[in-house]
């Protein structure tokens, strides 16, 4: 019988991620049969980066350097353990009050666990520590998941080469807040100004496009 | 008697000859009353970035770091970055997760020295409505939040085509396709035509009507010569997949800016590559398939 899969260490990069397949395929390029195909040197390796609002939470004010100040979440959460997790974020009276929460019909203890701020439960009862993160939001967006895995999904930063550098791969909360995963709306910037441009012109709308199963006008 | 009318028909002829021998001159001489200021004679003697031998190409490098010092006061490197054997770059960008902030575009603005006061760009992102897809509906200069209900945002840069209508039209073979699939412009030969802009069906070509405008702090001092080296007034210019920083290994800018990871780059010849993974596992589409331009730019949505 093939033992299961042990969850720790957990993290994305280490084999003991069940989904880091891909990941690690990545990390150690290894040289193709073509040797035009063949990486130089192998020397570079990918990195899941590690959004600090896992770990900290901003002030609002402003350290020396002009910096936002953060503090680490242990920071409170050593000191005082509530007695239970709220039901909804508008029970939040005292700390983190005014938390945003537009997710599904998820709870805080889908995957909060009270007096274990510092880690996630999994669905399957297990817990990982906040900065492995993405296997919590992979159990439900596995569509999402799996294009991440093969480097469709998410944004990066380095060498498209990994033969020549190395690479920095965004993490689920760098671009989405776990308690409002969708994007707000945002002012896009450098609005073409070409004076060859004409003037915007009012367009007539279209009509509704028809949905499925209606018959087109 | 006879003697004085010859004198005056050879004298007449003399005339002749050295008036039409004059305007001959004169007009082969022409192209020097276009001289200006900032052409010089290193430049104008120049030849076709492909004929050039490697002493050549380094004076060349060396001529355009030294008029960008003179001419934007910037201290710049430029490099002559080449196709890399057994790489053939290709872009492909996730429809679904544009949401039209343009980013990309800034990026592009900066990284490969655009002129400040147009806010060129080699990207132009249309503000499409949801189940057209008519181009000339686009808006590319809207200016409200984003994404707005009813619509979907389509980024377009150069498609780098393999069968690229820009290069069969030029005159002078100023433009042409490398090994690795990107369409470059010799920067030095292009004579500013404009055919490769008409030719162009997805407007992907800019023209520098005037002198590019940056400012010294903000010119990338990270240059290829046929990339974001500062382009001089009169010449067409376009998108490299950002060679100076691809043929090195590196990310396109327009990349690493993108904000929703909507874009996915990578050797088409690598099967392990991602840009491979997408094309064998997501619905893919060309822009204006019909024309035969075969693009290496693909588009995607998640379905």
């Amino acid at each position: 019988m093939r033992a299961a899969p042990t969850c720790a260490p957990l993290s994305p990069l280490r084999p003991s991620w069940r989904c880091s397949l891909r990941v690690r395929a990545r990390t150690r390029p290894r040289p193709s049969p073509h040797p035009r195909l063949r990486p130089s040197r192998p020397s570079g390796a990918t990195s899941i980066h590690v959004p600090e609002k896992l770990e900290s939470i901003e002030t609002g004010q402003l350290d020396q350097n002009g910096k936002p100040q953060r503090i680490a979440c242990v920071t409170c959460h050593t000191l005082r353990t509530p007695e239970k997790l709220p039901e909804s974020p508008g029970e939040l009276v005292r700390f983190h009050q005014g938390l945003v929460f537009k997710h599904g019909t998820l709870r805080c203890a889908s995957c909060h666990v009270v007096g274990r701020q510092d880690s996630l439960r999994l669905a399957d009862g297990s817990m990982i520590p906040n900065r492995d993160a993405m296997l919590l939001c992979g159990q439900c967006h596995g569509p999402q998941l799996r294009d991440y895995q093969h480097g469709a999904h998410g944004g990066m930063n380095g060498y498209w080469d990994l033969g020549k550098g190395s690479r920095v791969r965004n993490h689920c909360v760098d671009c989405h807040d776990p308690h409002v995963p969708r994007f707000l709306p945002t002012n896009p910037v450098l609005r073409p100004a070409d004076r060859l441009l004409p003037p915007p012109i009012e367009k007539p709308a279209l009509p509704p496009f028809p949905k499925l199963g209606e018959a087109h006008p | 008697m006879s003697e004085p009318e010859g004198g005056k028909r050879r004298v007449f002829l003399k005339v002749l000859g050295g008036t039409l021998g004059a305007s001959a001159f004169a007009y082969a001489m022409a192209p020097l009353r276009a001289w200006t200021k900032d052409l010089s004679a290193e430049k104008f003697l120049q030849k076709h970035y492909k004929e050039l031998g490697k002493e050549e190409i380094q004076k060349v490098i060396a001529r355009v770091e030294r008029e960008t010092l003179e001419k934007y006061g910037a201290k710049v490197k430029v490099k002559d970055q080449k196709p890399i054997e057994g790489v053939e770059f290709g872009y492909a960008l996730n429809l679904s997760v544009c949401i039209g902030c343009r980013k990309c575009a800034e990026a592009c603005h900066v990284e490969n020295n655009h002129d400040r006061k147009t806010n060129n760009s080699y990207i132009r992102v249309l503000e499409m409505d949801q189940g057209s897809f008519d181009m000339a509906r686009g808006d590319a200069q809207y200016d409200h939040a984003v994404p707005a209900p009813g619509k979907y945002y389509l980024p377009i840069q150069c498609q780098q085509c393999d069968n690229a209508p820009c290069v069969k039209v030029c005159p002078v073979q100023a433009t042409w396709k490398e090994p690795d699939g990107i369409v470059v412009v010799d920067y030095d030969w292009c004579i500013g035509c404009r055919y490769c802009e008409a030719a162009c069906p997805y407007h992907a070509r800019r023209f520098n009507w005037t002198k590019p405008e940056v400012p010294a702090a903000a010119v990338n001092p990270d240059q290829g010569i046929l990339s974001n080296r500062i382009r001089p007034q009169g010449v067409v210019e376009k998108c490299t997949f950002c060679l100076h920083r691809t043929r090195e290994g590196r990310l396109p800018a327009c990349l690493e800016a993108c904000p929703t990871g909507a874009r996915v780059f990578g050797n088409l010849l690598d099967p392990k590559s991602e840009i491979r993974w997408v094309l064998e596992n997501k619905r893919i589409y060309v822009l204006k398939e019909e024309l035969g331009t075969k693009p290496r730019f693909f588009y995607f949505f998640d379905v």
